[in-house]
């Protein structure tokens, strides 16, 4: 198995990063590129960018910004928001990015995943879920789907994702560690890869999740500073977490 | 140094041209069998489906253009699905015959979970490279492995690599700078 992931998570808006204003030591503290060069500066194994309006006004912001991040940076990126049709995943990443993610299309059609896996290929395809009580929830977790989460990321498997993100919406923001029971249900009904997210507050939720999970989603855990990340890598490696050394 | 970036159409052009251009190297897209025959360098980037790779590869000529390359010793890297498009055959879509630059098939990972997304060890050498693949070579060229799969196969003047360099950060870099200053 390849090693454990970290991967520092950008919410941004017409290309420019929305939350969090505790920047520090970065030349335009709103540029995701600048924001991201850090992450990746600081050891980040891949990056996610998650387009949190996703308006028609601010696609050509969105792929200007994946422009920007891949001629500067050279670990692997997700862009996540408002992709709902193939050709939407194809300009994403004939723009430079490497997986395009998809939640709420996907629920809504999804067929949308197969249609994406055949042109991209399983690997640029990331099925978000964003779990309550075990059920899949639609339009950031504020609509019901009657769907279990566990079923969901199966099916999503089946017709052709190559990962599942998925974010446990009791445990996010809490900061009180992962869901593992949800998270390991998920890891052993699929084959993919399996990304966990929400609930990090310290490295032991973090270690915890990567013992379940294949890659772990940091959002504000980090605040949108880089030496946390620095710091918290530090924390899993006393923890015998294997990461990679990114010198 | 010249470098051509074979265009097909996949994907990931942009962040190949963008890893050499940090590298200072004098990058170029390429879509002509002129452009792949002139090149210091020719790279075979690679993302995508093999069958629809394959097809437009030989819509624009580029298969007999890189296969006219090796027969002249030219330098040339092919990258993940550029390393299993190179092979004389993949098993992806129902079987499909490659480029042919190095004799070997590509088959479906069968071992943990698949695709295999994420920073691997390569040996020799220890060095840790973003991989991101279903399918992996197996060729009698292979010369560096990742937990037994293919990492690195060399055939004449032909290098083939199942990782992404030019997403696999100060190690990639690295790797990159070698193929611009081959020994």
């Amino acid at each position: 198995m390849p090693l454990p992931r970290l991967i520092p998570c950008l919410d941004v808006a017409a290309g420019r990063v929305v939350k969090g204003v505790r920047f520090e030591g970065l030349r335009d503290a709103g540029d995701p590129v600048e924001l991201g060069a850090a992450y990746s500066d600081a050891g980040a194994d891949e990056l996610a960018f998650l387009d949190v309006k996703a308006t028609l006004d601010g696609r050509s912001a969105l792929l200007e910004l994946v422009e920007r991040v891949a001629e500067r940076l050279a670990i692997p990126f997700t862009v996540g928001g408002g992709v709902r049709s193939a050709a939407d995943g194809a300009s994403l990443l004939r723009a430079g990015a490497d997986k395009i993610s998809v939640n709420t299309a996907a629920l809504a059609r999804p067929t949308l995943i197969s249609e994406l896996a055949n042109l991209l290929g399983s690997q640029a395809v990331v099925v978000a879920i964003d779990a309550a009580a075990g059920e899949a929830r639609a339009r950031a977790g504020t609509e019901p789907t009657g769907r279990s989460a566990v079923d969901w990321a199966v099916e999503a498997e089946e017709r052709g994702a190559g990962e599942i993100l998925l974010t446990s919406m009791a445990a996010d923001g809490t900061r009180a560690g992962y869901d593992l029971e949800l998270t390991a249900s998920v890891a052993a009904a699929v084959s993919v890869p399996v990304i966990a997210s929400g609930g990090a507050g310290g490295a032991r939720h973090v270690a915890a999740a990567l013992g379940v999970a294949q890659a772990a989603l940091l959002a504000s855990i980090l605040h949108e500073r880089p030496d946390r990340l620095t710091s918290l890598r530090q924390e899993l490696h006393g923890l015998g977490v294997p990461l990679r050394d990114a010198a | 140094m010249k470098v051509a970036i074979c265009d097909y159409g996949a994907g990931n052009v942009r962040s190949v041209l963008s890893a050499f251009a940090r590298l200072d190297a004098d990058v170029c897209v390429a879509d002509t069998p002129a452009a792949i025959a002139t090149a210091d360098l020719a790279v075979l980037p690679g993302v995508g489906s093999a069958a629809s790779a394959m097809a437009v590869l030989r819509e624009r000529g580029l298969d007999e253009a890189l296969r006219a390359r090796i027969d002249g010793d030219g330098p040339t890297l092919g990258i993940c699905l550029g390393l299993q498009l190179a092979l004389d055959r993949s098993d992806e879509d129902g079987g499909v015959e490659g480029v042919g630059l190095l004799p070997g098939r590509a088959v479906l990972l069968r071992e943990g979970r698949v695709p295999r997304i994420g920073w691997a060890r390569v040996e020799p050498g220890g060095e840790a490279y973003y991989f991101a693949h279903s399918y992996a070579a197996e060729t009698p060229a292979a010369s560096a492995t990742s937990e037994g799969i293919v990492a690195e196969a060399r055939f004449g003047s032909f290098v083939g690599v199942q990782f992404h360099p030019e997403k696999s950060g100060a190690a990639g870099a690295r790797f990159l700078k070698r193929c611009l200053s081959p020994v």
